[in-house]
């Protein structure tokens, strides 16, 4: 797998060489290139995984070097979703060099044969990881467009019609953005959480078990949910909305990473390595 | 070829690039009052050009006029006398003395006039540089001249390479981006704030010219359903501008009120005191619920306190920002114009050589190198096919084809060197060099 593994981390490089190329030369030709490039990757990203899930008879997201995978082929996939529908190319400066990160970290990091223990046959399961993933990707995005967002209201604020003024979107459409990656990720995320929650009742018994995990996905949820309810009750958006979701994101990888590596809990395993 | 016109000049004369002159005066030449006398109405131009056509020295003639510049383009075998003609033309239908054109006119021709051309239509020549009204006007005196008659195949081929090159021009470099006026300006900004301007409300605080330009731009950009608010000290006066754009006037007690309500804040009162300060934004951005509020403040001293700037999505830009703002985009315009002069020189080579390549003894060389080429690669697959051939056998074919180029191009030949009086020699030449696609 590893050679297919390769020709992926390929392509999603090359679509950020065309990200980034088009985010100086400003030349359409660049970001259309760019995307139909991480098109191509996400496709043989995608036969790898269905290809694993029949290798191995369940989702493949077992230890750290398949999550990473299923993780990185969610933020293409959300990305290329979302560009469609927002037509926000400049966002393939932050998705693409992103998606390219983890998939080399993944390529990195060994994987790890194990026994394919019985938990892993349920859909409920299969539910409660698709779903976590994608939520995790658009909540990726919205830190991302949050960043452009406080990038180009500081251009704004600050008077300093440089480089970046010229070259980012607008405010509202920034801020647009980041709510539908948002109210996207945070509906998943929910979904996902109970999915777990429900997973968690049949394998364990009990659906919730102070787990560390199970804290920080919900502390995450807390502030994502915090942030959706400010934005609709008392109009939290612009740059607080961006903060926040930086803020939220950075909680949402210490449940992903943190807590796996400095904390135990019962999601231990799936991160071994 | 459709625009076949026959010429007046001696038929055997070598194309020469100098034939094409452009004399005129420009914003920096001449003062406004005398481009004003210059300037040609539409009516004007035609007869202008019909007495241009009359003349026996002008080929071919066309006239821009524009509030900036006067320029006549032509085509002519004696330029000398070209010039006089124009100038007395000049002269005696404008009423202005000929020493005071001739201080101020300039003339070019040749490549240097192509060079003009180009520039002019690239907006490079402009008062403002990257202005794009320019191309449509040049386009609009071809289009007379050409209804007229009063262009043929060098004018025609240099407009159509002018308006390619200024297409290429505004495609390829940025030296049409971004605002060089106050008021686009601030409509830049705006859109960099809120996206789009459709159903945005504005508020005009104080009538001032400039603020008056400044919102004309801004509802030009939202056609739907934008709103204007006008306060003015008169209310009088406020309501006959709001009407104007079929917006409503209000007191300027009810400013803070209507801070809850409007996107966009114009302001260019006399007041000596803000006129809008942090206290009365401040209640307002929670009752609009933080949607961003863009103060436009033209108006010195200062109408809106500086302090605003810090509210959080309130964002606060005086005369001397967007002034700021323009000086940034006209320096980014000038070294757009180095990228687009390297165009331009690109493209008068290429005209030059079209042009020379008019002359009879280059069409002719390239009419036999084709046929030599062609004859050459077919021989060779004859030969190849009868190897019982002798060397003294091959050397007669060799021979035949040649005397079967010279044959065929001899009356050719003949009728390029002179196509008859009164014939236009280019126009042949051009015909051949398409007809036997000698320029691919």
């Amino acid at each position: 797998m590893r050679p297919l593994l390769f020709v992926i981390i390929l392509l999603y490089l090359l679509s950020t060489v065309g990200y980034i190329l088009y985010l100086f030369a400003q030349k359409d030709r660049y970001h259309r290139l760019a995307y139909r490039v991480m098109m191509g990757g996400f496709v043989i990203h995608t036969v790898l995984i269905i290809y694993e899930f029949f290798r191995i008879g369940h989702i493949p997201a077992q230890n750290l070097h398949q999550t990473l995978v299923i993780a990185g082929w969610s933020l293409a996939g959300v990305f290329l979703l979302i560009k469609y529908r927002y037509r926000l190319n400049i966002l393939g400066v932050f998705a693409a060099p992103l998606a390219t990160a983890v998939m080399i970290a993944a390529f990195w990091v060994p994987s790890v044969s194990m026994e394919p223990a019985p938990l892993f046959k349920s859909l409920w399961l299969v539910f409660h990881i698709v779903m976590i993933f994608i939520a995790e990707a658009s909540l990726a995005l919205a830190c991302g467009t949050g960043i452009l967002y406080l990038i180009q209201e500081n251009a704004i604020k600050t008077k300093s019609h440089k480089f970046f003024f010229k070259r980012l979107p607008s405010l509202e459409s920034l801020d647009r953005t980041g709510y539908g990656f948002i109210a996207t990720g945070f509906t998943l995320l929910t979904i996902g959480l109970i999915t777990g929650f429900v997973y968690a009742q049949l394998a364990w018994g009990k659906f919730w078990s102070w787990d560390n995990k199970e804290i920080w996905s919900v502390i995450s949820w807390l502030i994502y949910a915090a942030l959706l309810h400010g934005r609709l009750v008392s109009g939290w958006r612009g740059r607080r909305a961006a903060v926040m979701a930086i803020i939220g994101f950075v909680a949402l990888l210490f449940t992903f990473f943190g807590v796996n590596f400095l904390l135990e809990g019962h999601h231990d395993e799936f991160t071994k390595w | 070829m459709t625009n076949l016109r026959n010429g007046n000049s001696d038929p055997s004369a070598a194309p020469d690039l100098s034939q094409i002159v452009v004399i005129g005066v420009n914003h920096r030449t001449a003062p406004v009052e005398l481009r004003e006398k210059l300037a040609f109405s539409p009516k004007e131009t035609e007869n202008a050009l019909q007495l241009l056509q009359e003349s026996s020295h002008i080929n071919e003639s066309m006239i821009v006029s524009t509030c900036n510049r006067v320029e006549v383009i032509m085509v002519t075998g004696d330029q000398v006398l070209a010039l006089e003609t124009i100038s007395s033309f000049m002269a005696a239908t404008k009423s202005i003395s000929r020493t005071v054109l001739e201080n101020c006119a300039y003339a070019y021709s040749g490549a240097d006039a192509v060079a003009h051309m180009f520039r002019v239509a690239a907006s490079l020549d402009s008062m403002m540089i990257g202005e794009p009204q320019i191309l449509g006007q040049v386009k609009e005196a071809f289009k007379t001249a050409v209804t007229k008659k009063s262009t043929g195949l060098i004018l025609n081929r240099l407009l159509h390479k002018t308006f390619s090159v200024a297409k290429r021009v505004r495609h390829e470099t940025g030296i049409g981006g971004h605002a060089v006026s106050i008021s686009y300006a601030a409509v830049e900004l705006a859109r960099k704030i809120f996206d789009t301007l459709d159903g945005k409300t504005v508020l005009l605080v104080g009538a001032g010219e400039m603020a008056e330009l400044a919102v004309e731009h801004l509802m030009k950009n939202n056609s739907r359903s934008g709103i204007l608010l006008v306060a003015n000290r008169t209310f009088s006066a406020g309501v006959e501008m709001a009407e104007r754009y079929h917006g409503r006037a209000i007191h300027l007690q009810e400013i803070p009120e209507n801070l809850k309500i409007v996107d966009i804040i114009i302001s260019s009162t006399g007041s000596p005191h803000y006129v809008i300060t942090k206290d009365h934004v401040r209640p307002a951005m929670r009752s609009r619920k933080h949607r961003p509020l863009f103060f436009i403040d033209i108006a010195v001293p200062r109408d809106i306190d500086p302090a605003i700037n810090r509210i959080s999505n309130a964002y606060v830009y005086d005369i001397d920002d967007l002034q700021g703002v323009i000086s940034e985009n006209i320096e980014a315009r000038n070294m757009e114009s180095v990228k687009a002069q390297r165009i331009i020189d690109e493209s008068v080579i290429k005209f030059t050589h079209w042009y020379e390549s008019l002359d009879i003894v280059p069409t002719i060389k390239d009419l036999r190198n084709k046929l030599g080429t062609i004859a050459e690669s077919e021989l060779s697959k004859t030969v190849s096919a009868l190897s019982h051939l002798s060397a003294d056998d091959r050397q007669a074919f060799v021979k035949m084809t040649e005397s079967i180029i010279n044959k065929m191009l001899h009356d050719p030949t003949l009728f390029l060197k002179n196509p008859g009086s009164h014939r236009n020699k280019s126009v042949y030449l051009d015909f051949t060099r398409k007809l036997f696609n000698l320029d691919p």
